[in-house]
């Protein structure tokens, strides 16, 4: 059930480093992609039929098809390792074991869109990872994977690594670009498209960790081998981050499409003597599930069908012990804390909702202010600058849906009837609420 | 810019058929210029689309989400497809952002419910973490969240929580302040500083609920137009030091005028309450300032309400030698008196005066004084510059306009520094300058690339003092700025005190056949030429050496114009000095500002009869025999003519004062001499203008004045005492002096505005690294600049200049070059260290008026 790629060696010795990952195959990819034209290459990942692993699922060939390559300006390649989406746990993972996977991909990506310099833009926290992929940059340039002449093509690359400071909003692709050049991250008016006028008003292609540590693999073994995996219009494997209340939470690689009730065996199921109350498809902006869904395949299609989205693919799990409320208010807190305050709705709702949400978690309110709510996220989702003003909805309108009666609950006992300590991981298991 | 049509206008004159797009309105059909954004397409149906961070003078941003609209586009089938976005949800549009397309359907509020409840639901966003404290907030009454809170928001809120509050106010400048809590977050404040002023150190920082509109602790906000950033806060988070608390916008009376501190004839509107303008604010005027206007136009308003204001005639006593106050009739009679007594007399006028009233002036010399000893320029000034001026400027059309510099291929700056004399001038250039295609390349001969050079980019021609002659020269055969018919030169007025460099510029243009315009600092300069103020020059820039010329305006003056050789302000004053000339009529003249402000003084008091026109007192008002008090520009109507030659009128705005224009005092004169000016309004003094013309003739021919050797030139004498280099105090260097001055000084006319004059620029002088390095000083520090007339202590600062080349503001903080240290532009200046150690903290303190042995500054 399990189809390991980029996770493939993660348990090998010393994984992360040169040797170990060449020993694995390791830029076999490189040197196959050399020799083939760059469109070829890009038509390879068109053809694997490879979507954007950051959240959207745009496909990643086309995007790289729209770079015009008759614009004289420098081309770049920007990959997007700011993973900061609440419960989100796979970039980071895979660059901390394999970084030279993500550095392969790196190499192939910009030699298809002929992007001479690359960035990795990682998020500022995450220091281990940023070491990780330091010292495989630099490696990469020692054995010549890097810089001039690649491997006697002829074609150069330089990549930098650069460490954002810690925002949230830096995931979104222009706030990313505009921190990158320097300046604060907030996102950039559309048109013109980064990939007409991105980096330093040139053309970029701005990608996911996941998705272009997924291009070695691709250019290895061929775009039918990777569409072989998935469903008919999510093809491939990927990763999935499993956390919360399981047995076994974290990074499991599977074709796209499979279920939650597969994942969950996998990681052992929900933790003992607890049921699957509600989870997160793919993070905390996408809008939560409950156990009704634990059939519906994790793929683009069956996901927004039944009204949420995939997402990041970040699993997390809560069981019968959670309070949605409080959980729900947790993430709004993140939100607020984490918009720019470019647009308003974005800016000024969640610095509402909070307060509101905060009153209902005290058991203070009506039932109007939940319609009210409902409004208020009306009012935001669509009217954002951005999608994060977007996302902070999700959790709000999908909680009220599937437990308004929870909500409820708060006003009629005055206060949250649940205690909180049983939801913690260190809680005594099978103790009651 | 402006974007006509609905579908009635589109077949009117000058919009191109093929350029236009349609789109259907809330249903109604609309074609627009392609690339018009549809909130303003939306104007021109009528329909008011809310808005906060839209401008339609900065560049789109797309912030506040309050224009939000339904918008349908044809797709390739042709059907129109509603913007959705999220799954199943319409995605209203930022009308601010979005251009029109073919086809494309817009709904706005008034046909789309969506796009209504979007807007309903920003607006109470907006209105969450905002104070509501418009019952005390300056911009109640007149503010755009308030109105549209009304228009397009509910009634009642539905927050009860905690808003997000901020200590109040804080200072983004001296003048400028922040109420950080009133804040939409618009961003036009920062957008404004970056894109048309180019002033950096405002910024947004922070994020979320807490972003605010910053500053920088190690750099001021610095702004030669910082008071636009009040004008366009959509709401009263930023207020003026001045105004602030002062009225309220209904109690005010507002006039459309024209400011009268430069020579770009800014339009403005004053507004008044109880016979006092209580601030300014920028008119909207496409062809000249657009919607900006300077600190100073904006500012430097409570000048004529200062305690020294002139309010009654004022006479000599005989007996007691006094001045006392007279009548009307009697100062009239006085002054007809002295000035018949006298046989002789001159008329010195200076930069306030409106077209009418130096019509008037010029008119009163040649058809009262039988004279034509008269001459408007109040600043130093050559022979050379009045052939100039004859020949190439007095009474020509308009040939380059604030719009022509935007189409011009190339523009020249010569003796000019437009962000310190010409404001609306400078904001034209640097919008030219940041033009996405077709800018035009722009040049200036100057000493050093000054801050506003920067910012529009300018090629700068470094040039000391006294070289331009040459470097103009050079100008026609510079390959890189390719200058031709399509290329304008712009000139300065302080290009008058280099000899050749006025011909030298006669010569390039017409070489290159490129437009000339002159640019002169003061707003009555420009109109006060054509209007005759000039000894050799009639009404129209009629040459009074041409016969013809005369009898021109000899027809409607009924007189034989005289054709009398003619002294300038210096001739006029020497000669007064040395009793060849028995009166002199001074109107606006500060002595302060002529070349040798000793010897202008000491001929004022030499004059035999001295008559002043006057708005308050001065040095000219003491001395007077007679003293008319005169109206300042708001208290009576006329115009000013800018530097295009434009004629910009304005009526008066204090419609309760009795304050009496300068044309009706000099009537009264007129009337007890004899010979009557003929007219004694405002209006009488323009339609007589207007009658005579412009004159089609033969003009003056170009000055053709060879510069001055290398090096012996300059300066007339004042320095060249000590040759020392070093002595044992401080490192003492001998330099020449380059100097301006700055828009914010110490001018009469922008007395009474504290904050306005807190804001501005410390004194400083500029000196290259290499002269700082060799003076032992780092910028910040104190230096002395001196002449063996005086000295005075400066800030210093670096810029590119010249090794041997110091660059000090002509007169600011009570330094006057002139008057303290008998400098101008060429002279040789001595800087030294300055040893008290206890100086270098106190920069923000204006440096130390000027006086021998000043060393320290208090």
């Amino acid at each position: 059930m399990l189809t390991p790629v980029l996770s493939d060696n993660w348990d090998a010795d010393r994984a992360w480093t040169l040797p170990s990952y060449e020993r694995g195959g390791g830029y076999r990819g490189v040197r196959k992609a050399l020799r083939m034209q760059p469109d070829e290459v890009v038509q390879l990942v068109k053809d694997s039929g490879l979507r954007g692993r950051g959240g959207a699922g745009f496909p990643t060939g086309m995007k790289w098809g729209f770079i015009p390559q008759d614009n004289p300006k420098p081309k770049y390649l920007v990959v997007n390792a700011d993973e900061s989406e609440p419960g989100t746990c796979k970039d980071i993972p895979l660059m901390l074991a394999s970084p030279h996977t993500l550095v392969e991909g790196v190499i192939i990506s910009s030699y298809a869109i002929r992007a001479n310099t690359a960035f990795i833009y990682v998020r500022g926290e995450v220091l281990h990872v940023v070491r990780r992929l330091q010292a495989a940059v630099a490696e990469a340039y020692a054995a010549g994977y890097l810089g001039k002449n690649i491997e006697g093509s002829g074609y150069d690359l330089d990549l930098v690594v650069h460490v954002g400071a810690g925002a949230y909003i830096c995931g979104e692709e222009t706030a990313l670009l505009d921190s990158l050049e320097g300046r604060r991250g907030q996102p950039r008016l559309r048109p013109p498209f980064p990939a007409v006028a991105g980096l330093y008003a040139s053309p970029t292609v701005i990608n996911n960790v996941e998705s272009i540590a997924s291009v070695p693999s691709i250019v290895a073994n061929g775009a039918e081998w990777f569409s072989s995996m998935g469903t008919e219009r999510s093809k491939g494997m990927t990763l999935y981050s499993i956390s919360g209340h399981v047995k076994r939470p974290g990074q499991f690689e599977a074709p796209l499409g499979i279920t939650l009730r597969q994942l969950l065996d996998l990681a052992g199921g929900v933790r003992e003597g607890h049921q699957l109350k509600f989870w997160t498809p793919g993070g905390s902006s996408t809008p939560l599930l409950t156990a009704e869904h634990l059939d519906v395949p994790l793929d683009y299609e069956a996901i927004g069908k039944a009204g949420s989205m995939l997402g990041t693919k970040a699993l997390q799990i809560f069981d019968e012990t959670t309070c949605v409320v409080r959980a729900v208010l947790r993430w709004t807190e993140f939100y607020k804390h984490e918009s720019c305050g470019k647009c308003t709705p974005c800016r000024e709702g969640t610095w509402w909702m909070v307060q509101v949400l905060a009153r209902l978690e005290r058991g203070q309110g009506s039932e109007t202010d939940l319609e009210q709510l409902l409004d208020q996220c009306d009012n935001i989702l669509g009217r954002s600058f951005c999608a994060l003003g977007d996302g902070a909805t999700s959790p709000i309108t999908s909680s009220i849906e599937y437990f308004r009666d929870e909500y409820l609950d708060h006003l009629r006992q005055g206060g949250c009837p649940f205690d909180p300590a049983a939801s913690t991981l260190f809680a005594t298991v099978g103790a009651d609420a | 810019m402006t974007a006509v049509a609905s579908t009635t206008s589109t077949d009117g004159k000058g919009v191109e058929r093929t350029d236009l797009v349609s789109l259907t309105i809330d249903g109604i059909d609309v074609s627009v210029p392609k690339g018009t954004l549809v909130i303003r397409a939306a104007e021109q149906i009528g329909v008011q689309i809310p808005r906060f961070c839209d401008h339609p003078l900065l560049a789109p941003v797309g912030a506040c989400r309050q224009c939000l609209v339904e918008i349908a586009m044809p797709g390739p089938d042709g059907e129109l497809k509603t913007m959705m976005g999220p799954p199943g949800r319409v995605k209203p549009q930022a009308s601010c952002t979005m251009p029109v397309s073919e086809g494309m359907q817009v709904k706005t509020q008034i046909s789309s419910p969506v796009a209504d409840k979007a807007q309903h639901g920003v607006m109470e966003q907006l209105l969450i973490n905002h104070p509501l404290d418009c019952p005390v907030c300056d911009k109640g009454g007149e503010c755009p969240l308030q109105n549209q809170a009304m228009t397009n928001g509910r009634g009642e809120t539905r927050f009860t929580e905690v808003k997000r509050t901020f200590p109040k106010p804080i200072n983004i400048s001296a003048q400028v302040l922040l109420d950080r809590e009133r804040c939409v977050l618009c961003a036009r404040c920062t957008r404004f500083s970056e894109q048309i002023a180019g002033d950096p150190f405002i910024a947004l920082v922070e994020r979320g609920a807490l972003q605010q509109v910053g500053i920088y602790e190690k750099e001021p906000y610095r702004s030669n137009f910082a008071g636009n950033v009040i004008q366009i806060c959509p709401v009263g988070a930023l207020t003026s030091a001045d105004y602030r608390f002062r009225a309220r916008p209904f109690d005010l009376v507002s006039t459309p005028s024209v400011a009268e501190h430069d020579s770009c004839g800014s339009a403005i509107r004053v507004d008044h309450r109880r016979g006092k303008p209580v601030r300014r604010l920028a008119g909207n005027d496409p062809e000249v300032n657009e919607e900006w206007i300077t600190d100073k136009d904006r500012f430097a308003l409570h000048y004529a309400g200062q305690s020294d204001r002139l309010t009654h005639p004022l006479v000599r006593d005989e007996e007691t030698g006094e001045l006392r106050g007279a009548s009307w009739p009697e100062a009239f009679a006085l002054a007809a008196r002295g000035l018949q007594a006298a046989g002789t007399a001159g008329v010195l006028t200076g930069g306030r005066l409106t077209r009418e009233d130096a019509y008037a002036y010029a008119k009163f010399a040649r058809v009262c004084l039988g004279t034509n000893d008269i001459d408007f320029r109040s600043r130093p000034h050559s022979a050379e510059e009045a052939q100039f001026l004859a020949a190439r400027v007095a009474g020509r059309p308009m040939d380059v306009t604030f719009g022509a510099l935007e189409k011009a291929t190339a523009i020249v700056l010569l003796g000019l520094e437009p962000e310190e004399e010409a404001g609306a001038l400078f904001l034209r250039l640097r919008k030219a300058s940041r033009a996405s295609k077709g800018r035009p390349r722009i040049f200036a001969v100057a000493p050093f690339t000054s801050r506003g050079l920067g910012k529009m980019k300018a090629t700068v021609v470094r040039t000391a003092p006294g070289a331009e002659p040459a470097a103009i020269e050079a100008l026609a055969h510079d390959g890189e700025l390719a200058l031709d018919g399509g290329g304008v030169i712009l000139v300065g007025e302080r290009l008058a005190t280099v000899p050749g460099a006025l011909s030298a510029v006669a010569v390039l243009a017409s070489q290159t056949g490129a437009k000339l315009a002159w640019v002169p600092r003061r707003a009555g300069d420009r109109g006060a030429l054509d209007a005759g103020c000039l000894g050799g020059v009639l009404p129209g820039g009629r040459p009074s050496a041409d016969a013809a010329a005369r009898v021109d305006v000899g027809a409607v003056w009924g007189i034989d114009v005289t054709d009398a050789p003619w002294r300038d302000t210096t001739g006029m004053l020497t000669s007064a000095a040395a009793g060849r000339l028995g009166a002199l009529v001074v109107a606006g003249v500060d002595l302060d500002d002529l070349d040798d402000p000793a010897g202008a003084r000491a001929a004022v008091e030499a004059a035999g009869f001295v008559v002043s026109l006057e708005i308050r007192e001065s040095a000219v008002t003491r001395r007077a025999d007679v003293v008319l008090p005169v109206a300042p520009p708001a208290e009576k109507s006329g115009s000013f003519m800018t530097w295009e030659g434009r004629v910009r009128p304005f009526p008066k705005v204090l419609t309760g004062s009795n304050a009496i224009a300068d044309v009706r005092a000099l009537a009264g004169i007129a009337d007890e001499l004899g010979r009557p000016l003929g007219f004694k309004t405002p209006q009488g003094a323009a339609a007589e203008l207007d009658e005579l013309g412009r004159w089609d003739g033969v003009r003056a021919a170009d000055p053709a004045v060879p510069p001055a050797s290398s090096d012996g030139q300059g300066d007339t004498g004042s320095t060249g005492s000590t040759g020392a280099t070093a002595d044992g105090v401080g490192t003492r260097h001998r330099m020449r002096l380059t100097t301006w001055k700055t828009m914010v000084g110490d001018g009469p006319m922008q007395d009474g505005d504290p904050a306005y004059h807190a804001s501005g620029p410390t004194p400083t002088v500029l000196l290259s690294e290499t002269a700082l390095d060799a003076l032992g000083v780092v910028v910040g520090e104190p230096v002395q600049l001196s002449t063996d007339q005086g000295s005075a202590v400066f800030q210093v600062g670096v810029g590119d200049l010249d090794d041997d080349v110091v660059w000090a503001p002509t007169s600011s903080g009570g330094v006057n070059l002139g008057r303290d240290l008998g400098a101008g532009a060429g002279s040789e200046v001595t800087v030294s260290r300055v040893q008290a150690p206890a100086m270098a903290a106190s920069p923000a303190s204006p440096a130390s008026p000027a006086s021998t042995e000043t060393t320290g500054a208090s």
